[in-house]
């Protein structure tokens, strides 16, 4: 087996004697005793731990060190907090802005913002709040209510940033840890697909950002893990008249520019999803295997009647993504399946689609509810309405009464009388901390009030988000 | 542990009122500021792991450790037998065990701890912690436990004139009842703490506490030790809110029976879960009043009940309690008044303190009314709040007997209403809910007036130790704690100025039971205004003897002796301060003194709720608009202006992060952030994921903060600034009343609004719908 290698702060890293379950954040706070960097949760919602890892081009992504395991920075550059001041001490600019608008109190999101804000700075973003906001969603802070930090982040953006050496290491190995516990990392499907079936109950890893959680707030400690994130053919993105196709290992950060060209409104929820530094990790794939009823993603790709492309060693199938979810977290993926493929067709003259989400916060939330729907009208009327909920049951539902409801109605608010009741037919949800179950049934059906108001000629009442 | 960075230096001395930067910031955005997981400690240290309670109300028929001794790495584990002194560590009432001892009263609940070589070990070995419970009956909201008078302190009433007549004789009367929520501090730095044992028992304890001699006798007492034996040091929390006040006694109790008991340093860090389901928060409370008014608004009589949820024990339920009582007159004028306080029994968590300490939840209290009269009576509710406000030189005192001397409402509300046109907003507000069917602004002001002092006389002490070296740098320590608030900054500027040198010359150093005894916990915005006092105290006596001797030195009379920006003046010879500090030394005079303070004036009768436990009254308002979707629920906050009085600040760039930061916590407690229980009783929101503070873009994208100009206390406060910390939490009120605001505007006029707090979409939709269908009779 393999070293773990890296850059750390500039410097070559090989690491071998670190189980490969490790996280990196304690890998930094433990082993390299860089304990900049904080744990604030352990589940990739405060941003404490963010470091910056080299992206292929070059760039740099925030990501949470607290979900990620020690091999999956194989390969990469990492920074922390410890690596952005000059050798001589001069400050990073982020560090030094953070300084200057007095953004910390008791400094221990500090870290964690500044490696944000580093990697917001060297993406060459302008200083705009919708961006800024975006950059931040990852990072909490209880003291400073924010202002000064967004302000720290307007004054680097868009100048050009103090560079951070990089010298990233080309991935060398596939195999990480003892026999206790392995972690494979393969470059091409054929080997993923050998070694799933080899190891019927591995984990199969796509960013980790589910599975992380499982490591570090279950405390599960897997034998085998296999990684997909090496696999060229799972990174690919596909745009043909036919399809939009997102390979197996495909981020949202990833997917975001093709999401935003194809389909605006599932773009929108997307950045919606965790915050960057989740974004950076987490896949379409994953959220789709990680059959979650409140998964944002789900109902969207069944509004869209896309297809999930199956790979096992022995060959490839096809099935619909409404087909996709069998239960409450499980799937139809047989032993020794993988995703290879997400395939989202366009849409036709007529149609559009259209995904909500509701939660207590706008960003890094999970949905109390979601909401998808693609409609097709000719000539005023609805002659098709796929509709989908997450947070509504046990899984992704599809709102078959309302479905059928609306559909050869007039697409006015006229037509909505009786949704209410469809909604109730289709839908029994619960009454949990996200929402209570009368919520989800008003709201629920509000959304297709909101839906009819924005996609019909009604005079169109806003929402929030376009104050 | 590691210093901070000195502070970077600028070219004029920095003293008093000067906006100089926290002490820490560059230790901060490099990380090099340590916390107390960062410290380099003994190989041998152990990490620890707590066992919550499962259930709510069990009897612990059984704890069986031996699975958890078995876990390699396992070297300790230890239940409530094995505490070897007494398993108490209330602040108030002896009735809170450390680990529970037989019964455990909520789900999460300490009930043993395990210590292992490794944290991995040590959560490994909790969970296989075998617990027998034997379910009891259970109490899980305030209604019920009203029902059956289940209260862990007796009711406290405060009774002014004769309310029962004056509400009978009232032209009209109104009653309502309104909840709001409790609040996760939600510190960043989880609870931990670190204890080492040292020669015959002693105990060295590291612990990130807002109170470290609380933290001192309560270790002493779990392990029988007298109080020397046991040194607490904190040198600075990664955010406290309260939640570290008294929470961190328990956190740093149980390290130090494990360190005791396994012979080793044990490190406790909570896992986030843990930290949210073992330990304190703020308050929810139920508010039930009836109110007679007159046709202008005018509040005639008030009966009303706060009932605060306080979870399974006392902790700091009852000053929690007296601190609403004490403000939910906020700014008004109340001739007849009863208001009752209950510290409600349940079997949660038991609540503590949370900035704000009852404050809030009183405030919200009285706010909530006003908002009620004034839409039954169809007047602007700031022209009700006006027409309620204390006077200057009559309807001036508050139900509590304490007579408002330093009454600057009108000034502060007609400041704010003045620098944002209150009647333009308002029109915009309104033309613009005209035109747009589904999405609903509404607006809000709020004035407040919160009293700084801790109620308890007795805690309104403060220690203070100042050592003046020959080379004429200082080392300043006091029994304050830095959370992030700036305390320690502000306090050497104290100094600073005391010596008339820059602050940078002031070495700031760690809270620690070894320097300063005895002191009170760092809480009630009162950190500046004590400690400052106590080190300006002990700056003196040192500047008084350094001026003596230069007086015999130059031979002038020493009233002539003047410290002026680092140099020391006798006519026209003078001395650089380092030269005079080295003078002293040769010439046998001592460098070094403590200081102490103590708060003039104020004494309070627990019996009668009567007294004046406030120095003083800190004043600010605020204006607020915010948005929220009649479909859905979802809100944002558009714009907020807020004013606060800081006296003559201290450190304006430091009070206007407070001020800020306040803000957003209370606007987060009022909206967004929501403790959900489940119906066995089990908290579901322990963690960031369920559990939503607000982010940045939550932030007002409008949002003003000002300092209110020229205003120096009246009272002889540390150079005649005032308490921060606290106050502005309660301008989010402003949110919550702009939301209310909004939703009345989808209903008739007249109609009362029904939402309590936090306004999650899930309430907001609700009210909404309530109020659609709502007739005005
Ligand atoms: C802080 C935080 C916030 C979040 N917010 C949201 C949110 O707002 N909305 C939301 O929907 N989700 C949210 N999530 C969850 C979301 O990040 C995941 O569902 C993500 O999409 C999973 O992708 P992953 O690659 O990280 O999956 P992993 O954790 O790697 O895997 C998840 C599951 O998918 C399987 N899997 C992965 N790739 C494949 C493949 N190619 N073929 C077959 N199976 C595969 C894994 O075996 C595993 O069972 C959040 C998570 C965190 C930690
Ligand atoms: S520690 Fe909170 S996101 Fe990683
Ligand atoms: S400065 Fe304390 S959490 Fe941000």
């Amino acid at each position: 087996m393999a070293a773990v290698r890296f850059t750390l702060n500039g410097r070559p890293v090989a690491e071998e004697r670190v189980p490969p379950t490790t996280t990196l954040l304690d890998y930094l706070r433990g082993t390299r005793r860089l304990t900049g960097t904080k744990e604030g949760c352990a589940e990739g919602d405060c941003g404490a731990c963010t470091v910056a890892v080299a992206r292929p081009d070059g760039g740099w992504q925030a990501v949470n060190s607290c979900l990620m395991l020690l091999p999956q920075v194989d390969g990469t550059a990492v920074v922390t907090v410890e690596g952005l001041a000059a050798a001589d001490g001069t400050l990073h600019q982020v560090q030094q802005a953070l300084v200057e608008t007095d953004a910390t109190q008791c400094g221990f999101c500090t870290p964690g913002f500044a490696m944000a804000m580093f990697a917001f700075q060297h993406g060459g973003e302008p200083a705009e709040d919708d961006r800024i906001h975006e950059a931040l969603a990852g990072n909490l802070c209880r003291c400073t209510g924010y202002r000064p930090i967004v302000d720290a982040c307007r004054r680097i953006a868009g100048i050009a940033p103090t560079t951070v050496p990089t010298a990233g290491i080309a991935p060398a190995s596939e195999t990480f840890g003892d026999d206790g516990h392995r972690f494979f990392a393969p470059s091409t499907l054929a080997d993923l697909t050998a070694l799933v079936e080899r190891y019927p109950d591995a984990w199969l890893l796509g960013g980790g950002t589910d599975l992380g959680l499982a490591v570090t707030k279950q405390r599960q400690r897997p034998t085998v893990v296999i990684s997909t994130s090496r696999v060229p053919e799972l990174k690919r993105i596909t745009v043909t008249d036919d399809a939009l196709e997102f390979g197996g290992a495909v981020t949202y950060t990833e997917a975001l520019p093709h999401l935003d060209a194809a389909f605006p409104s599932f773009a929108a929820l997307v950045r919606r999803i965790g915050s960057r530094q989740i974004r950076n990790l987490g896949t379409l794939a994953g959220n789709l295997a990680n059959a979650s009823p409140i998964g944002d993603t789900p109902p969207c790709l069944m509004a869209l009647d896309a297809e999930i492309v199956l790979r096992s060693a022995t060959g490839q199938r096809r099935i619909p993504a409404d087909r996709f979810i069998t239960g409450y977290r499980q799937t139809a993926l047989r032993p020794g399946e993988v995703i290879e493929a997400i395939r989202i067709p366009p849409l036709r003259a007529g149609q559009r689609f259209v995904a909500y989400k509701l939660s207590k916060r706008f960003d890094q939330d999970i949905s109390a509810v979601v909401a998808a729907f693609r409609v097709t009208t000719k000539a005023g009327t609805l002659s098709d309405l796929r509709a989908f909920y997450g947070g509504m049951a046990a899984t992704t539902a599809r709102a078959a009464a309302v479905e059928a409801a609306l559909t050869g109605q007039l697409w006015t608010s006229a037509s909505l009388a009786g949704i209410d009741a469809a909604v109730a037919r289709d839908f029994a949800p619960l009454d949990d901390q996200r929402a209570t179950a009368s919520y989800r049934l008003a709201a629920a059906a509000n959304l297709l009030r909101r839906l009819v108001a924005e996609t019909s000629d009604d005079p169109a009442p806003v929402r929030l988000e376009a104050l | 542990m590691n210093a901070p960075p000195p502070p970077p230096t600028g070219t004029a001395r920095r003293g008093a009122h000067a906006a100089v930067r926290h002490d820490s910031a560059v230790g901060h955005v490099t990380g090099r500021a340590v916390y107390l997981d960062d410290m380099p400690l003994p190989p041998n240290t152990l990490e620890a792991a707590l066992v919550l309670s499962t259930h709510p109300h069990a009897r612990l028929r059984g704890i069986d450790l031996s699975a958890a001794l078995a876990v390699p790495g396992v070297v300790a584990a230890i239940t409530a037998d094995d505490i070897p002194g007494r398993n108490d560590i209330g602040p108030i009432l002896r009735d809170e065990p450390a680990l529970a001892a037989g019964v455990a009263e909520y789900a999460g609940h300490p009930i043993a701890a395990v210590a292992a070589d490794t944290l991995e070990a040590a959560r490994e070995g909790a969970a296989r912690v075998v617990v027998d419970y034997e379910p009891l009956p259970t109490v899980l909201t305030v209604e019920e436990a009203l029902e059956h008078k289940l209260y862990v302190a007796p009711p406290q009433i405060m009774t002014r004139g004769d309310p029962d007549a004056a509400l009978v004789a009232a032209p009209i009367r109104l009653s309502g009842e309104v909840r709001c929520g409790g609040q996760d501090h939600f510190y960043l730095e989880g609870q931990i703490a670190i204890a080492i044992p040292g020669e015959d028992r002693d105990m060295q304890v590291y612990s990130s506490t807002q109170h470290p001699t609380e933290v001192q006798h309560g270790v002493a007492h779990l392990l029988g030790l007298p109080f020397n034996q046991v040194t607490v040091e904190v040198r600075r929390m990664g955010g406290a809110f309260g939640g570290k006040e008294s929470q961190a006694t328990i956190i740093a109790g149980i390290a130090a029976v494990l360190a005791a008991k396994s012979g080793r340093p044990v490190k406790l860090r909570l896992a986030r879960d843990d930290d949210m389901l073992a330990t304190g928060k703020r308050h929810p409370f139920l508010i039930r009043y009836d109110v007679g008014i007159d046709a202008e608004g005018r509040i005639l009589a008030l009966d009303m009940m706060l009932a605060a949820d306080a979870g399974n024990i006392a902790d700091l339920t009852p000053p929690v309690v007296t601190r609403a009582l004490c403000h939910v007159d906020n700014c008004y004028w109340l001739p007849h008044v009863r208001v009752t306080g209950l510290a409600c029994k349940t079997h949660k968590v038991s609540n503590t303190a949370f900035r704000g300490f009852g404050g809030p939840q009183g405030m919200l209290a009285i706010e909530a009314l006003v908002d009620d009269v004034a839409r039954h009576l169809r007047l602007p509710a700031d022209t009700v709040r006006a027409r309620n406000f204390y006077g200057v030189g009559r309807n001036n005192v508050t139900p509590y007997g304490m007579t408002v001397e330093d009454n600057i409402i009108e000034r502060v509300t007609g400041e704010l209403a003045r620098a944002v046109d209150l009647p333009g907003w308002r029109a915009a507000v309104d033309a613009f809910n005209a035109k747009s069917p589904v999405v609903k602004k509404g607006l809000a002001t709020v004035p407040v007036k919160f009293g700084i002092s801790f109620n308890l006389p007795t805690l309104n002490q403060a220690g203070a130790l100042v050592h003046v070296y020959t080379d004429g740098s200082v080392h300043l320590n006091h029994g304050g704690t830095e959370m992030g608030q700036g305390l320690f900054v502000k306090v050497a500027q104290v100094v600073a100025e005391a010596f008339s040198i820059d602050v940078s010359m002031i070495r700031i150093s760690a809270t620690s039971t070894g320097k300063v005894p005895n002191t009170s916990a760092t809480a009630a915005s009162s950190g500046s205004d004590l400690n400052g006092m106590a080190a300006l105290n002990a700056a003196q006596t040192i500047r008084g003897r350094m001026a003596e001797v230069m007086a015999e030195r130059f031979a002038v009379p020493v009233e002539e002796i003047a410290f002026d920006d680092g140099r020391v003046f006798a006519r026209n010879e003078s001395l650089a301060f380092g030269e005079l500090a080295q003078l002293c030394w040769s010439r046998r005079v001592s460098l070094s003194s403590t200081g102490f303070y103590r708060t003039p004036k104020i004494h309070w009768d627990a019996a009668t709720c009567t007294g004046r436990p406030f120095f003083y009254f800190t004043y600010g308002a605020a204006a607020a608009e915010v948005a929220i979707d009649t479909l859905t629920g979802e809100l944002r906050v558009l714009r907020a202006e807020l004013l606060q009085d800081c006296g003559a600040s201290l450190n304006p760039a430091i009070d206007l992060g407070q001020i800020e930061g306040a803000f957003v916590q209370g606007m987060g407690w009022l909206t967004s952030e929501e403790l959900w229980w489940d119906p066995s009783g089990a908290l579901r929101t322990h963690g960031p994921s369920t559990y939503k503070i607000p982010g940045s873009r939550d932030v007002p994208p409008v949002f003003n903060a000002r300092l209110l100009a020229d205003a120096p206390n009246r009272e002889a406060t540390v150079f005649r600034s005032k308490a921060v910390g606290e106050p502005p939490l309660m301008l989010a009120l402003s949110v919550w009343l702009a939301i209310r605001d909004a939703v009345a505007s989808v209903g008739p006029v007249g109609a009362k609004v029904e939402l309590d707090a936090p306004a999650t979409p899930t309430r907001v939709l609700a009210a909404v719908e309530r109020i659609r269908v709502c007739e005005i009779l």
